[in-house]
């Protein structure tokens, strides 16, 4: 399942012990398919050699930490309690996709594919219409970079995360922190959030519970930028895996604190490269989550979506239209109030549970 | 993404212009848009059936189709429909016969309660209340924590005997908090309780102890203005597990339409009480239905509009405005009270962006400087009386002091009186030309669009001949320098037939 391993640098190794080792794999892993379809085989053994070779040297050693497995359990229920779903109730689809706040247009686009999808395959049945909009919620929802990208081997990465207020910013790292730490990473969390009254202190709560270093603010309403520059300082000589910044809800038509994101950005990049910004959104989120998406892609660049507050409702519909028109892979759920409440996406449990 | 539905609307009413009158097939397109429309500001599916219903009938009817207008007719109904469910007038808070009056919040997590209690002891203390925060959130990482800060920065006392964090009984506190209350003598008690995540029975339970424990006089549901479909589900969660006696929106300073606040008056009947509008202690205010309606609609308030243009306009001015432009004897003291007509009817920003089909203009709106009428009158009120009638006389050392005297460049006094010589002659033709339509305000202003500002130099509307809008408010947008006709599309700006 994805997700589940992060790479960090082999801490005494040196880096020529490695080399042969990893372009081994490389062509090992060639080589397997290439038994079964020999066509291929001379294509691809050739490529690995001279593409891989030069790169492998400067790549720092990394190895794999293995990280507990996550699946949701029970996040998502099916959106067919309400209707019965075959072709003469087809329509109602649309409906049923309405109130998952999958959107008007989405909801006509998919019943329209479905229907179409049905022509062509001559589904009738229940099932099998099911089984076209489970397949068709997979697809669309299946991509290769759902996995957190912790594998650059230049550490600590860094995670930010984003959102507005009320979100479940400071949970969903709590959450993560914890399942890192439980994998056996060292990790060091942010309290960038100085604005909102005992926001520090509630990270303060989840790094004493997670086991995590904190980073707070030194003094009362600090330049938040400046707490997470200290705290990435800090996580790069604490030797930390990882470095979790938590920044202040914001609304996304509010310039001011959009440009602020821009700048703990840049702030933090004066040091070391930012893994993976994280946008975290409720999913009860109407509409205006596409609105939130855009905007946040915008300012602070994010590479993926939590969406949190999945209760066992059928709800957060919304996604299929961030990721459709923004391009924005989801990584994580929130599944509940525990502490281990979170999963990694999986397109094809969602959409299980989803069609049910 | 989408244009807002009076773009849409525009869209549908083209065809039906030479009409005039609306078929069955006409109204059902146009429900068909405002059926979008409100899903798309996340108004309930089931809500949003109803309404449209509800709406069908009345369109039916006979109101519309004797209407002089019927698509305006149809917007009007939506407009007044959507502010009766939203509660036609204002609800406020009720207090107790015998203090202290116990006011409960509740709601879901991240709705934003704990902010809220604390603007709303903000609120209650500036009206000379004396309130206690109790903390009753003992879930919430640090709730406790969070709500005695917002009490120490607005100055009210909080209750807070647990630390919170998973640990102590909230309906002990609860209980506990109502007998300090009365001890001390405090006039209004604030409950913060902790949020649920989506509908979870103990936590509802807990809730509803609160309540029995508490015997509060309101029970504020809270809620996020960005929720999307769910929030017909949780409003009546809440009304049926604990009971509800009124709404707060919150994040409204956000740019979600808000259909929640819909979906939720709709299903539980309860009134919304209270906005939330920003992160500030003070951001907080009372709830105007009529304002919300033109935000889920997102349609431009064009009745408002309508009203303000008609209020402002003053009919005997603009008589004897038409006599002055007929004999060819417009001033610039005249041209200046034309800007003071146009200002009266309030910001040219908020007023253009009340026009339906001006989604097009948007970004150019904020291409307008709204100064550039105060420079204007500066300019104007520099000269002498003889100078404003006479501009001609006018030589460069007069000109020199009158930019001096209102802090402009000669360039400045030189284009605005190119611009008066330009409308004089533009309104002496048009007089002439035997249509001086209703003259008030209209004519002057394509002069008034800016000194050197390239943005509404493009836009300066040409009134076409023998096509005065009879529109005040189509006029004034004309008058302000911005022809919508210009945007390429023949339709916008008449929308609703308002042509």
């Amino acid at each position: 399942m994805a997700g589940l391993i992060f790479w960090r640098k082999k801490r005494e190794d040196k880096a020529q012990e490695v080399e042969p080792v990893v372009l081994e794999t490389v062509v090992e892993s060639v080589i397997e398919p290439a038994v079964e379809e020999p066509v291929v085989v001379t294509a691809v053994i050739e490529e690995p050699v001279i593409v891989r070779e030069p790169v492998l040297v400067a790549e720092p050693i990394l190895e794999a930490v293995q990280l507990p497995k996550r699946k949701f359990s029970g996040g998502i229920k099916s959106l067919f309690s309400r209707i019965k779903f075959d072709v003469e109730n087809i329509n109602d689809l649309e409906d049923v996709l309405i109130q998952a706040d999958f959107g008007v247009d989405a909801a006509e686009s998919i019943v329209a594919q479905i229907k179409s999808r049905a022509k062509t395959s001559g589904a009738k049945s229940e099932a099998e219409l099911k089984q076209i909009l489970t397949d068709l919620l997979t697809e669309s929802f299946t991509r290769d970079d759902i996995a957190l990208k912790l594998d650059s081997g230049v550490q600590p990465y860094v995670i930010l995360v984003v959102g507005v207020n009320g979100a479940g910013k400071t949970t969903t790292i709590g959450k993560l922190a914890n399942w890192l730490v439980q994998g056996g990473a060292k990790v060091t969390l942010g309290a960038a959030d100085t604005f909102r009254a005992a926001a520090v202190e509630q990270l303060a709560t989840w790094a004493a519970r997670s086991n995590s270093e904190i980073v707070k603010p030194t003094t009362e309403g600090q330049e938040p930028a400046s707490v997470a520059y200290e705290a990435v300082e800090k996580a790069i000589a604490n030797g930390s895996d990882i470095a979790i910044i938590d920044t202040a809800g914001r609304l996304q038509n509010k310039q001011g604190l959009m440009d602020e994101l821009a700048k703990i950005r840049r702030v933090i990049e004066k040091q070391t490269p930012i893994s993976e910004v994280l946008l975290v959104l409720d999913a009860t989120t109407g509409q205006n989550a596409l609105s939130q998406a855009k905007a946040f892609a915008e300012a602070a660049q994010v590479t993926g979506i939590v969406l949190t507050k999945l209760d066992g409702t059928a709800k957060g519909g919304i996604v299929y239209a961030i990721q459709n028109q923004l391009n924005l892979p989801i990584k994580l759920v929130g599944v509940g109030e525990g502490i281990d409440d979170f999963a990694f996406f999986d397109a094809e449990e969602f959409a299980q549970g989803l069609v049910g | 993404m989408f244009g807002n539905l009076s773009d849409r609307l525009v869209e549908t009413f083209k065809n039906l212009r030479s009409k005039g009158k609306l078929s069955a097939t006409d109204i059902d397109a146009t429900l068909r848009e405002i059926r979008r429309a409100l899903l798309e500001a996340d108004v309930a599916l089931e809500v949003v059936k109803n309404f449209i219903a509800a709406i069908r009938e009345r369109a039916l009817g006979d109101e519309v189709s004797k209407a002089l207008n019927p698509a305006q007719q149809i917007v009007q109904i939506v407009n007044e429909e959507l502010v009766q469910i939203l509660g036609g007038e204002q609800k406020r808070i009720s207090f107790a016969k015998n203090p202290p009056t116990v006011i409960m919040l509740a709601g879901l997590q991240g709705s934003g309660k704990t902010t809220l209690a604390g603007k709303l002891a903000k609120w209650l203390k500036d009206q000379g209340q004396t309130p206690i925060l109790v903390a009753c959130d003992l879930q919430r990482p640090n709730a406790v924590n969070q709500l005695q800060i917002l009490g120490e920065s607005v100055g009210v006392p909080v209750f807070a005997p647990e630390v919170g964090n998973g640990t102590g009984n909230p309906v002990t506190v609860a209980k506990d908090a109502i007998k300090h209350a009365k001890q001390k003598q405090f006039s209004v008690v604030i409950v913060d309780t902790a949020g649920r995540l989506g509908i979870d029975e103990e936590l509802m339970k807990q809730a509803k102890d609160i309540r029995d424990a508490t015997d509060p006089d309101e029970v504020l549901f809270v809620i996020d203005s960005m929720i999307g479909q769910d929030a017909v589900n949780v409003a009546k969660a809440f009304e049926d597990g604990v009971g509800i006696t009124g709404v707060v929106l919150t994040k409204l300073d956000g740019d979600a339409r808000g259909g929640a606040a819909l979906s939720v008056a709709q299903v539980t009947g309860k009134p919304i009480v209270f906005a939330s509008t920003g992160e500030s202690l003070d951001a907080f205010e009372p709830f105007y239905p009529d304002r919300m309606a033109s935000r889920i609609l997102d349609m431009g308030d064009i009745l408002t509009l309508i009203e303000q243009a008609q209020k402002s306009f003053d009919e005997e001015q603009a008589l004897e405005m038409a006599e002055k432009l007929a004999k060819d004897n417009f001033t610039l003291e005249d041209f200046m009270d034309q800007m003071q007509q146009l200002k009266k009817m309030g910001s040219i920003k908020n007023m253009l962006a009340m026009m339906p089909g001006a989604g097009k203009l948007r970004s150019q709106l904020d291409n307008i400087d709204e100064k550039e009428i105060d420079r204007t009158e500066a300019i104007i009120r520099s000269m002498t009386p003889k100078e404003r009638k006479d501009p001609k006389v006018l030589n460069g050392s007069r000109r020199l002091r009158i930019a001096k005297g209102s802090g402009m460049t000669v360039t400045d006094v030189n284009s605005l009186v190119n611009r008066f010589e330009q409308a004089a002659k533009m309104m002496k033709t048009m007089a002439k030309g035997g249509n001086p339509g209703l003259p008030g305000m209209p004519q002057g202003l394509p002069a008034f669009g800016g000194a050197g500002s390239q943005a509404n130099k493009n836009k300066k509307a040409k009134p076409k001949k023998g096509g005065k809008s009879g529109n005040p408010a189509k006029r004034a947008a004309e008058a302000a320098g911005i022809s919508l006709e210009s945007q390429g599309d023949s339709g916008s700006g008449s929308a609703f037939g308002l042509k």
